[in-house]
């Protein structure tokens, strides 16, 4: 991979593994009953891998992500980035919502530098914000507040915000659930050109097959109730990838039918 | 065109010289403007907006003109013509300038000791658990006590009624801004919290860089409440208590009977009250001026 100077380009990317996660919530109703939304699901994303987790709504895929994230603490197993313990939130691991959470009351500018503000860096970092800012494309907005960018414009300040703090693993939840299929396609190559510069561990979660499929090495498909890994699916098209490749269309109807959504077309 | 308003002035005769002076100065600088605005788009625009309030308000003075020196349809004493108010005023400006002034100071000390009580506790209430497990009930016991009330204490307590009113000043503005500041910091998006954790916030940035500004269009509605109820402590209080500003000169006056006085002093208030509110408005603009766009503004 060569790259010229771009920001991060140096970034080293670490591996990020699951071992027997389990976690459950407490029921809305009742807090004595405990919903399980997590059961023993192990997984290990190598560094600078792309991997992406789909299943159905309930399936636990985004709760993974927040423990991940450390936004939430697990019930038993372990999680680790390369080899240290996740014990909460770090700015080695950046997340990315379906919502863009932008800051309403900063600028663009002011919520890509927030990471390095929360950090302590700004001062030293400073010359980092507009790099970021061009390397999404957004160097015009920067004085422009969060609610005059369009959806796809949103995310890209998400991702730089994400990105400025040189995260050694990339966590997405759905980013583009909420974007019109064209700019969600040009988002996929923006996301993918960010990963190849970077080369950033990813775990994306998506609920879009094809999206799934486009971009990522692996695939990891999870059943709900209790949420846990059914399948793990390698992706081993060459990149760039066609969007209308035979062998893509091919791997899609084959992750359809093992979700039952389509008949099986060549029974065995 | 534009000032057709301003014309219809000419029907009372007024019996005192400043008044004259008064309605000729408007007059007059209706009259320049007027001929200016040819030239000028910017001040016709200004003058098309603000010609029919102007001309309503003449009329209106007009009108009690009328009533009082006119027609003499109101008992005098207590309700003189705007002639006799100007008067009042001009006789006094001394004492008038000396109030305001006192006034103002005890208005802002306490208010800003108010708003910086309650921006602690209510950032710290809204924040912290054990903070809140122990502040709430303080609040929600002293709180809706009116300030006012708590004058026959704070008479004895207080070393000079000075720091007596400004006392009180700071407890009335201190409920409505740390409620609101409270409700402000706990209805922080969590989501917003979350993304700040990932990129490395601490503590201090969560509070105060997250959860503050998050805060603050709830915590503008608690400013602007205090700032209401900040003025009614402050005319209690100098009523009763200080020997000095408006609301002193108020009840001095109506003991002489000099209403006069009193309708000035009612009017030099409005300006000064209103004058303090279009500054928390403009300080408002600024600081929330992000939510432009966001909200019907």
């Amino acid at each position: 991979m060569v790259t010229t100077a771009t920001p991060g380009a140096e970034s080293e990317s670490a591996s990020l593994r699951a071992r027997a996660v389990t976690k459950s919530f407490p029921a809305p109703e009742n807090a004595a009953v405990r919903t399980l939304a997590l059961s023993d699901v192990s997984l290990a994303v190598e560094a600078g891998e792309f991997v992406s987790v789909i299943g159905p709504s309930g399936c636990g895929k985004s709760t993974l992500l927040r423990l991940m994230a450390g936004l939430e603490t697990l019930d038993a197993g372990e999680l680790l980035v390369g080899n240290g313990l996740i014990t909460g939130p770090s700015a080695e691991r950046g997340l990315v919502f379906q919502d863009p959470n932008l800051f309403p009351w900063l600028t663009v500018r002011g919520n890509i530098q927030a990471g390095l503000i929360a950090r302590g860096v700004l001062h030293a970092k400073r010359g980092e914000v507009d790099d970021f800012m061009r390397l999404v494309g957004l160097e015009g907005f920067a004085n422009a507040y969060p609610h005059h960018l369009s959806g796809g414009m949103a995310q890209r300040v998400a991702l730089a915000r994400a990105l400025i703090n040189h995260p050694t693993v990339l966590l997405m939840d759905e980013p583009l659930g909420a974007l019109d299929s064209f700019t969600r396609m040009k988002m996929q190559d923006e996301v993918l050109r960010l990963w190849q510069m970077r080369r950033m561990t990813t775990l994306l979660v998506t609920h879009d097959i094809e999206e799934a499929i486009y971009m990522s090495d692996r695939i990891v498909i999870m059943t709900p109730r209790p949420g846990r890994i059914d399948k793990t699916i390698s992706v081993t098209l060459e990149r760039p990838r066609q969007r209308n490749s035979p062998e893509l269309l091919r791997l899609r109807s084959a992750i359809l039918e093992h979700l039952h959504f389509a008949p099986a077309m060549h029974p065995t | 065109m534009v000032v057709h308003g301003f014309v219809s002035r000419q029907e009372p005769a007024p019996d005192t010289h400043s008044y004259w002076v008064f309605l000729g100065g408007l007059l007059a600088v209706s009259l320049v403007l007027s001929v200016i605005q040819r030239w000028s788009l910017g001040l016709r625009q200004w003058m098309r907006d603000t010609c029919p309030i102007v001309a309503a308000a003449v009329v209106l003075l007009t009108l009690w003109a009328l009533i009082t020196s006119g027609f003499r349809w109101l008992p005098l004493p207590y309700f003189p013509s705007p002639a006799g108010i100007l008067q009042s005023m001009i006789s006094d400006r001394e004492l008038l300038f000396d109030s305001t002034w006192h006034s103002l100071l005890l208005l802002l000390g306490g208010y800003t000791l108010g708003v910086g009580f309650a921006l602690i506790t209510g950032v710290c209430i809204g924040w912290f658990a054990h903070a809140r497990y122990w502040g709430m009930p303080v609040l929600k016991v002293l709180g809706p006590i009116p300030a006012t009330a708590w004058i026959p204490l704070a008479m004895v307590l207080s070393p000079s009624p000075t720091l007596s009113s400004i006392g009180l000043i700071a407890l009335s503005v201190w409920f409505p801004v740390t409620m609101l500041t409270i409700s402000g910091i706990s209805n922080t998006r969590a989501s917003y919290l979350d993304v700040a954790r990932t990129l490395g916030a601490g503590q201090g940035y969560l509070i105060f860089r997250v959860a503050v500004p998050a805060a603050m269009p709830s915590i503008f509605v608690g400013l602007f409440m205090g700032l209401g109820t900040s003025f009614l402590t402050l005319i209690v209080a100098e009523t009763v208590g200080v020997k000095s500003g408006l609301g002193w000169y108020l009840s001095w006056a109506q003991g002489w009977a000099e209403y006069g006085k009193v309708f000035a002093a009612l009017l030099i208030m409005s300006a000064f009250f209103s004058t303090i509110i279009t500054a928390l408005f403009k300080v408002r603009d600024r600081v929330l001026g992000w939510q432009k766009g966001v909200i019907k503004w």
